[in-house]
């Protein structure tokens, strides 16, 4: 969508056309008008060019086109005047920075977090519920995954929903509601470990003949086997039931000294088993960021050659980034698994690995806070556009969205600290020294 | 393919690297010719020659980035050990086993701290895995903080300390360098490889970067191979220098030896070089062939 970046190319780089300013402007123009045209009741009339007639005489172009400028210079103003306001408020943000940093700040935040997290859900409508166990709470989980092996391990990875996928039939499997009888029937708790186990292996068989694939490669691949895997559930009628799918998932529950606890078709309660989840996952997640292996993780990503060099066994580490991902993406297919009751292999499009990879980014690719606010914020958007919005044009605004968010915070929304520096907003000047990669080397001038 | 000195292959007592009959191809190209060399326990060892003589794919073959069609190539990390074969294994193993190196052209984790940076080179031979690091266990936390006072340690020995926060791509051309030798020495290495090191350093920095090769040589007690144009730097630390020339080996011997040797002499008037310092490298155009 970079209408203005198009063209002329050659040598004319300092041309008015390339400053990135005016590139930024075009794209965000160019967005707003095909908005404009495309969506609302004209745009989605049958007929071609029923959106530009209508909108040559009606004041649908003007305010689209009107609400691109007036992002492109709020965006611009803060790119330009940005570092001078930043000086100006050196002090204040001095003062903020103390508190901030501070560890009684942190827990207090941290504290307030969770008595919203706990607080609030049973105000809201069982709808509002289900949509934040249903959407926010398995992507939140599902992006934090993802992100370690897109953001930290920097491996593009499409297929990730099938290791969602391989979860939720394990649970249906271990619960006994596939055609094939699992040795014992099991509940579902039982099945976190299972699926964990399950999508450590798939990860490490797709990923140890795969992983020495470079960026593309790997997302085609990945990609293949994100649909293989829901072929297959599909077309192995004896083992899977094919299309109809797996019925009646047993619910969690717990018969544990003393304590008998049955989850039901209520989501609050699944509500809060996400939570926890998800506190965990993020707490050991947080902790491998900052350790050993997370740095590995960055050095691979930054430079593949100088880790090894460094002395990275760079496929060993690529590989347990893949796992760990494909398992948190099993953990999330168990509670999907469970509190629908219900699964089939439609369940698990190549769209959803699609929408996990657009949360990471939109979030903040390698920042754990980032991709779960950016999850919850692109999960809760369509349910929340529902009602202002026709059906047909909601992905369209958050298409628009996500498009913008590339144009002027490429980094996403709470950037990582790593990643900040990789991709700003300030325009990386191009590299000088082109190497040509030797076949069967490393690539790169070494 | 005449071998015009025959000073080249000669024997050291205790060799680190014993490089044998290497010759690498790239297509109609020959990097390296047949070359035969060994480096000494304990040496500075200066590889000097014009561009594209083959000396970055010299570094390449020794650390298992490329594989050479012909030849042998073994490493013996301590006098006590049975060298072993270097061709097949994986550039991490390589380094495993005790040979780091630096990068002509830079080659840090940009957006990691200058810390951090040092402590991938640290960690990379821990035992930690996934599962004590993610629970915190106290062995984790014990590699941790071993590994940041081991780090603090090496940027105090390469004068960076006090930069130690910094992002890596905020540091000065020099300050990169010398991190990148710091993350190279962080691996533990027995024999370090240079190449380059010199380049767009400015006086002050390159008379800092002598002591600093001398350090690791003597008080590290690390080998070092450099690859280096500025004369001035490799006769002032190198105990030996070879010479490579399209590919072949033309000359070995003391500093002293190379500057006065015929064959040298003509590969770099014969190509109209100059030896002294005070270039601005980093630019790989222009100057025809000669020193950078
Ligand atoms: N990956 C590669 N692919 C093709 N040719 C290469 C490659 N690496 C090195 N060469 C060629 O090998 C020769 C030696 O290069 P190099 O080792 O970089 O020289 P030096 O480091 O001495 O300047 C050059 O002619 C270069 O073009
Ligand atoms: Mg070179």
């Amino acid at each position: 969508m970079t209408f203005a970046a198009g063209g002329g190319s050659v040598g004319r780089r300092d041309a008015w056309y390339h400053k990135p300013d005016v590139r930024r402007l075009g794209a965000s123009l160019g967005v707003g008008l095909v908005l404009a045209l495309v969506t609302g009741k004209d745009g989605r009339s049958g007929h071609f060019g029923s959106g530009i007639a209508a909108a040559l005489g009606g004041v649908r172009v003007p305010s689209f086109l009107a609400v691109g400028l007036a992002l492109w210079g709020v965006a611009t103003g803060i790119n330009r005047y940005g570092d001078e306001m930043r000086r100006a408020l050196a002090p204040a943000t001095a003062a903020r920075k103390r508190v901030t940093g501070n560890a009684t700040f942190r827990t207090t935040s941290l504290l307030v977090m969770l008595v919203v997290a706990i607080g609030i859900p049973p105000m809201l409508s069982s709808f509002w519920q289900g949509v934040l166990v249903e959407q926010v709470g398995i992507f939140m989980l599902l992006a934090v995954g993802l992100n370690v092996v897109v953001g930290w391990a920097g491996l593009l990875d499409l297929g990730y929903i099938a290791f969602y996928a391989i979860g939720a039939y394990t649970t249906a499997y271990f619960t006994g509601t596939l055609p094939v009888q699992p040795p014992i029937v099991l509940n579902p708790f039982l099945c976190f470990p299972l699926a964990v186990l399950a999508c450590l292996l798939a990860g490490v068989l797709l990923g140890a003949p795969t992983l020495r694939l470079r960026g593309d490669y790997l997302a085609i691949v990945t990609l293949g086997f994100g649909e293989i895997v829901r072929i297959v559930a599909n077309n192995s009628d004896g083992i899977t039931n094919g299309s109809r799918g797996a019925t009646n998932i047993p619910h969690f529950s717990i018969h544990l000294l003393g304590i008998n606890y049955d989850w039901t078709l209520n989501s609050l309660p699944y509500w809060y088993l996400i939570m926890v989840v998800l506190a965990v996952v993020v707490l050991l997640f947080f902790r491998l960021e900052h350790s050993r292996i997370g740095r590995a993780w960055a050095a691979v990503r930054e430079d593949e050659v100088a880790a090894q060099a460094s002395g990275v066994a760079t496929v060993k580490i690529k590989l347990l980034a893949f796992a760990i991902g494909a398992s948190t993406s099993g953990l999330a297919g168990v509670i999907y698994a469970s509190k629908i009751g219900f699964i089939s292999p439609d369940n698990f499009l190549l769209i959803l690995s699609i929408s996990v990879l657009a949360y990471v980014v939109f979030g903040g690719m390698g920042s754990l806070f980032g991709v779960m606010v950016g999850a919850a914020l692109l999960t809760w958007l369509p349910q929340f556009l529902r009602d202002y919005v026709p059906a047909t044009d909601r992905n369209l605004y958050i298409g628009a969205i996500l498009v913008l968010m590339m144009i002027f915070r490429p980094a996403g929304l709470l950037p990582a600290r790593r990643r900040r520096t990789e991709l700003s907003l300030h325009d990386i000047p191009e590299a000088e020294t082109v190497a040509v990669p030797a076949p069967g080397s490393m690539g790169g001038s070494i | 393919m005449a071998r015009s000195a025959p000073t080249a292959a000669a024997r050291v007592a205790d060799p680190i690297f014993d490089v044998a009959g290497v010759t690498l191809r790239f297509g109609g190209v020959t990097s390296l010719a047949d070359v035969t060399l060994q480096m000494g326990r304990g040496e500075i060892l200066a590889i000097i020659g014009p561009n594209g003589a083959g000396k970055t794919s010299l570094f390449n073959c020794l650390t298992g980035v490329y594989r050479p069609q012909t030849g042998s190539i073994t490493f013996r990390a301590t006098r006590t050990e049975l060298p072993v074969t270097l061709l097949g294994r994986k550039t991490h193993q390589i380094n495993h086993l005790g040979i780091a190196r630096t990068f002509q052209n830079i080659r840090l984790f940009p957006a990691l701290t200058v810390l951090e940076n040092v402590k991938v080179g640290l960690e990379a031979r821990h035992g930690v895995g996934p599962i004590s690091a993610m629970l915190g266990l106290p062995n984790a936390r014990h590699a941790e903080r071993e590994s940041t006072r081991r780090g603090i340690e090496l940027l105090r020995f390469v004068g960076l300390a006090d930069q130690a926060n910094t992002i890596a791509s905020a540091l000065s051309y020099g300050a990169q360098r010398r991190l990148e030798i710091a993350r190279a020495l962080g691996t533990g290495p027995a024999v370090l490889l240079l190449d380059e090191p010199a380049a767009g350093t400015n006086p002050v920095e390159k008379r800092e970067l002598a002591d600093l090769i001398r350090q690791i040589n003597r008080d590290l007690r690390v080998s070092v191979l450099l690859i280096e144009h500025d004369m001035r730097l490799v006769m002032s630390v190198a105990t030996r220098v070879i010479v490579l020339n399209f590919g072949q080996l033309i000359a070995a011997g003391t500093p002293e030896q190379i500057q006065r040797n015929p064959a040298v002499i003509e590969a770099y008037l014969g190509t109209g070089g100059q030896a002294e310092d005070g270039r601005n490298p980093g630019t790989d155009a222009g100057g025809g062939g000669g020193w950078r």
